[in-house]
């Protein structure tokens, strides 16, 4: 236990790896705020919508009109910084708050990639990541290191296997293995993908792809860590992320788990990268080379650090598993299954019209949706339970001011999941102005009517 | 070192290939040899062709005949304006406006270009707008700020509002000022037949082959944005338009006089339920006009059903629009339903059995078949 310890917490490990994580982490970040942007997301996403759906506890978390683009301003420079390694630290920090903040505004754009994004970069700020090869080491030697203590290089790699492998675990279900869902609906759409498209038909085709999707993800932390199945690993860490983006829109995310998990390598392939690098900015890498040892001091700033990122991973390992907590079927009721890299695991979509009834006068009227909603918070809100009850405050709030009396709100909403026929989803008798947003089971979820057996 | 460059090279290649491409695949292409009978694959070509050949283009034709017979019962009542001639006339009119609820759906290409129903079918239309219109005698019934004053409703009011009787509104058409009435009368018909022929003759030309050829699977491929326009037509213009708006289902109060066809007043039911026909035959496939059929969304459904062994949603959607159909049925036409009727319980019912298809549609069919409903251009996880 000792010796385990020691190898891979105390030990001094080339620095090298981290500092290339460091700056390709920054490029990457800095090419997706400029992507997002260009495509027009920011005006269409946090400008243009009326309302936005926020996370429990986060109501406070908006859009700030047109100040929303020096949010990404904020962002996109603090990446640039991360990359050199420049005012490491607070650059760190203003990425992540930045980041974070964008994506408290509106849950609507919650995708588990942007979440693993965000936490990664509170993992950095403990992450003596600027020690190697960046500004600051070159500014002041003091602050110059050769070797870092492992278990700096090991967090990012166990967050990383621990993305991969609850992604595998969230896979071992009845719809995924057994009826090979939602692939049997997603893949046959894609035939027009040049060679691989007059096969995706194909049942078996189906299977194989969800098979080896769970066995990729439960494996392949193991096969990158050993160093011998590593080279054949990275090589399947590349076809497989190239064979989602060419399937499926996930935007970054494919290019970033790519450039991740270089971070297993050993530091041998990282000095080489650097060298090249360090040539082509004629940045001679000798002078970080230093053979300088960073050791934390014993002191309580460094205990505090130690303690946050225990306790951060002891949140990554166990808040996935909240789901146990909440009665009836998680991909239904959705209740814990977020946060949780539960990665494109459900075709599912719903069908919400709510209707607004005056509880005096019992006269009511169906809401047009798309008088409050961009198509996309339609979508989203029309089969997930919190954005429902969300919508339902918000609409009784709007017809409230508009003079209607004791303001009861019903929703009739269907859903459909992983090929099943559409149900309802939501009690239609229950007035959905008088229930709140809490951590407890929403009850007025109506139970499913299926059964999916797994994890 | 090498060998990661490599790598690098290969990802950059497929990212490169891959990048947001719209997915057009070459028309022609060849089917999969190795695929044995009972394991096709669906293709997308052939529906989109019957939907062209076999339906939408034959419509379009079908309402350009309309359209000049009713030109020609106009020729026929500007030479004498007599109470039978202005029957004619509108019995033309009748016919014209069943056979475009039969085009109305195609809102995609030259009819969205034009803007076509936008321009033939606003209502409720405006009279005083109309009216004024005729006194000044200029107008710009291209201008978007006139959409309320032409097309159906316009003539609508003009052959059936101007009067209580049919007495009244033909000795309108022989006061003073009937040259007035008539040029404007005329100028709506004008300008409908001009927009609907140079939408056929766009289809005829060159779109119909844009369209079939555009066969692929992505937000901009003809099958998704046809789909979404067509569930799009049937939530927006036949359940809400047609129904939900007058009955008062998102105002809380019944609207009667946005019926459609309101001065004509007893024809709005069955100017709906052609509606209704038109989009069933289109999930069926059905050739306009015959009793055949093609490939279409039904025969999309069961083939992925073959594969899904799941519910049979041909079958429960053509259960729908055919219960919907029998509501529709036992009513009146809708402004006496709304009128006479306070709640129109009936109507209402009727509406109910008509929104049950929107869920089906919206969610079941296109969930089956992987398109997303107004496509949204961002990234999923």
């Amino acid at each position: 236990m000792a010796s385990f310890f020691d190898k891979h917490i105390k030990t001094p490990v080339e620095a090298a790896p981290l500092a290339v994580f460091r700056i390709l982490f920054g490029l990457m970040m800095l090419f997706s705020i400029i992507r997002f942007w260009s495509y027009g997301w920011i005006e269409k996403l946090y400008i243009e919508p009326k309302f936005f759906f926020s996370y429990y506890g986060f109501e406070w978390v908006k859009p700030i009109g047109d100040a929303t683009y020096f949010l990404f301003v904020l962002c996109g420079l603090s990446a640039i910084f991360v990359a050199l390694g420049y005012k490491y630290r607070i650059a760190i920090v203003v990425f992540f708050l930045s980041f974070t903040y964008i994506e408290l505004m509106d849950k609507t754009t919650y995708l588990n990639h942007y979440y693993f994004i965000s936490i990664l970069s509170f993992l950095m700020i403990f992450l003596p990541a600027n020690a190697y090869f960046s500004l600051d080491a070159a500014k002041n030697p003091k602050k110059a290191f050769q070797y870092i203590p492992a278990w700096t290089i090991n967090s990012i790699k166990l967050l990383l296997a621990i993305v991969y492998f609850y992604a595998g675990l969230a896979k071992l279900n009845s719809d995924w293995l057994i009826k090979a869902m939602p692939l049997k609906i997603w893949l046959p759409s894609k035939f027009d993908i040049p060679f691989m498209g007059q096969f995706l038909h194909q049942e078996w085709v189906q299977y194989a792809f969800s098979w080896f999707g769970a066995g990729y993800d439960l494996m392949i932390p193991f096969l990158l860590l050993y160093r011998k199945t590593r080279p054949f690993a990275f090589v399947l860490v590349v076809i497989f992320h190239v064979l989602t983006r060419v399937l499926f829109p996930i935007g970054m995310f494919p290019y970033v788990m790519i450039i991740s998990t270089l971070i297993f390598f050993d530091a041998g392939l990282h000095h080489r990268l650097l060298a090249r690098l360090g040539i082509l900015l004629k940045v001679g890498k000798q002078k970080f080379d230093n053979q300088q040892q960073l050791v934390l001091k014993n002191e309580a700033i460094t205990k505090f650090k130690l303690a946050t990122v225990v306790l951060f991973f002891a949140v990554q390992l166990l808040f996935p598993f909240r789901y146990v907590l909440y009665p009836g079927e998680l991909f239904w009721t959705e209740e814990g299954y977020r946060f949780s890299w539960r990665v494109m695991l459900m075709e599912k979509s719903g069908y919400a019209q709510f209707k607004i009834v005056n509880g005096e006068s019992g006269r009511w009227f169906y809401v047009d949706n798309s008088d409050f909603l961009t198509p996309f918070q339609e979508k989203q809100m029309a089969f997930q339970p919190d954005f429902i009850l969300e919508y339902a405050h918000y609409l009784k709030n709007h017809f409230q001011k508009d003079g209607h009396k004791n303001v009861q709100i019903f929703v009739d909403c269907q859903v459909a999941l992983n090929g099943r026929l559409s149900t309802t989803f939501i009690d239609p008798n229950v007035d959905l102005a008088q229930e709140r947003e809490s951590f407890a089971h929403k009850n007025w979820i109506t139970p499913f009517k299926d059964e999916i057996k797994g994890i | 070192m090498r060998k990661f460059f490599g790598i690098l090279l290969f990802m950059t290649l497929i990212w490169a290939c891959s990048s947001d491409d719209n997915g057009v695949s070459a028309p022609g292409e060849e089917p999969d040899p190795t695929l044995g009978p009972g394991e096709e694959s669906f293709e997308r070509g052939p529906m989109l062709a019957n939907w062209a050949d076999n339906i939408i283009i034959p419509s379009y034709e079908a309402f350009a005949i309309e359209i000049e017979n009713l030109n020609t019962s106009f020729e026929a009542f500007r030479a004498d304006a007599s109470t039978a001639n202005l029957s004619s006339f509108r019995a033309s009119w009748l016919s014209t406006y069943k056979a475009w609820q039969r085009v109305s759906m195609f809102e995609i290409g030259p009819a969205e270009t034009e803007g076509l129903r936008l321009n033939v079918n606003i209502y409720p239309t405006d009279a005083s707008k109309i009216e004024s219109h005729i006194v000044s005698g200029t107008y710009d019934l291209s201008l978007s700020s006139n959409r309320d004053a032409k097309g159906f409703p316009a003539l609508d009011y003009l052959i059936n509002g101007l009067g209580e009787t049919d007495d009244a509104i033909v000795s309108k058409f022989n006061a003073n000022d009937k040259a007035a009435l008539i040029t404007y009368t005329g100028a709506v018909l004008q300008d409908m037949t001009a927009l609907s022929a140079r939408v056929l003759s766009e289809w005829k030309q060159s779109y119909r082959d844009t369209f079939v050829a555009n066969d692929g699977a992505s937000a901009t491929a003809s099958v998704d944005r046809f789909v979404n326009d067509y569930i799009f037509y049937y939530e927006k213009f036949l359940r809400a338009g047609k129904m939900g708006i007058p009955l008062g289902v998102f105002s809380g109060s019944v609207l009667p006089e946005k019926v459609e066809a309101y001065h004509k007043a007893d024809v709005s039911n069955e100017l709906f339920l052609e509606g209704l026909n038109a989009a069933q035959d289109l999930f069926n496939g059905k050739h306009f006009g015959k009793s055949s059929s093609g490939e279409s969304l039904a025969s999309y459904l069961d083939a992925l059903n073959s594969v899904k062994n799941g519910e049979d949603l041909n079958k429960l959607i053509n259960d729908q629009f055919n219960a919907a159909r029998t509501r529709v049925e036992g009513l009146s036409a809708f402004r006496q339903e709304i009128e006479n009727n306070d709640p129109p319980t009936n109507m209402l019912m009727a509406y109910d059995e008509v929104q049950r298809a929107v869920p089906m549609l919206k969610v079941d069919m296109v969930s089956a078949m992987s398109i997303s409903i107004d496509f949204v251009d961002a990234d999923g996880d």
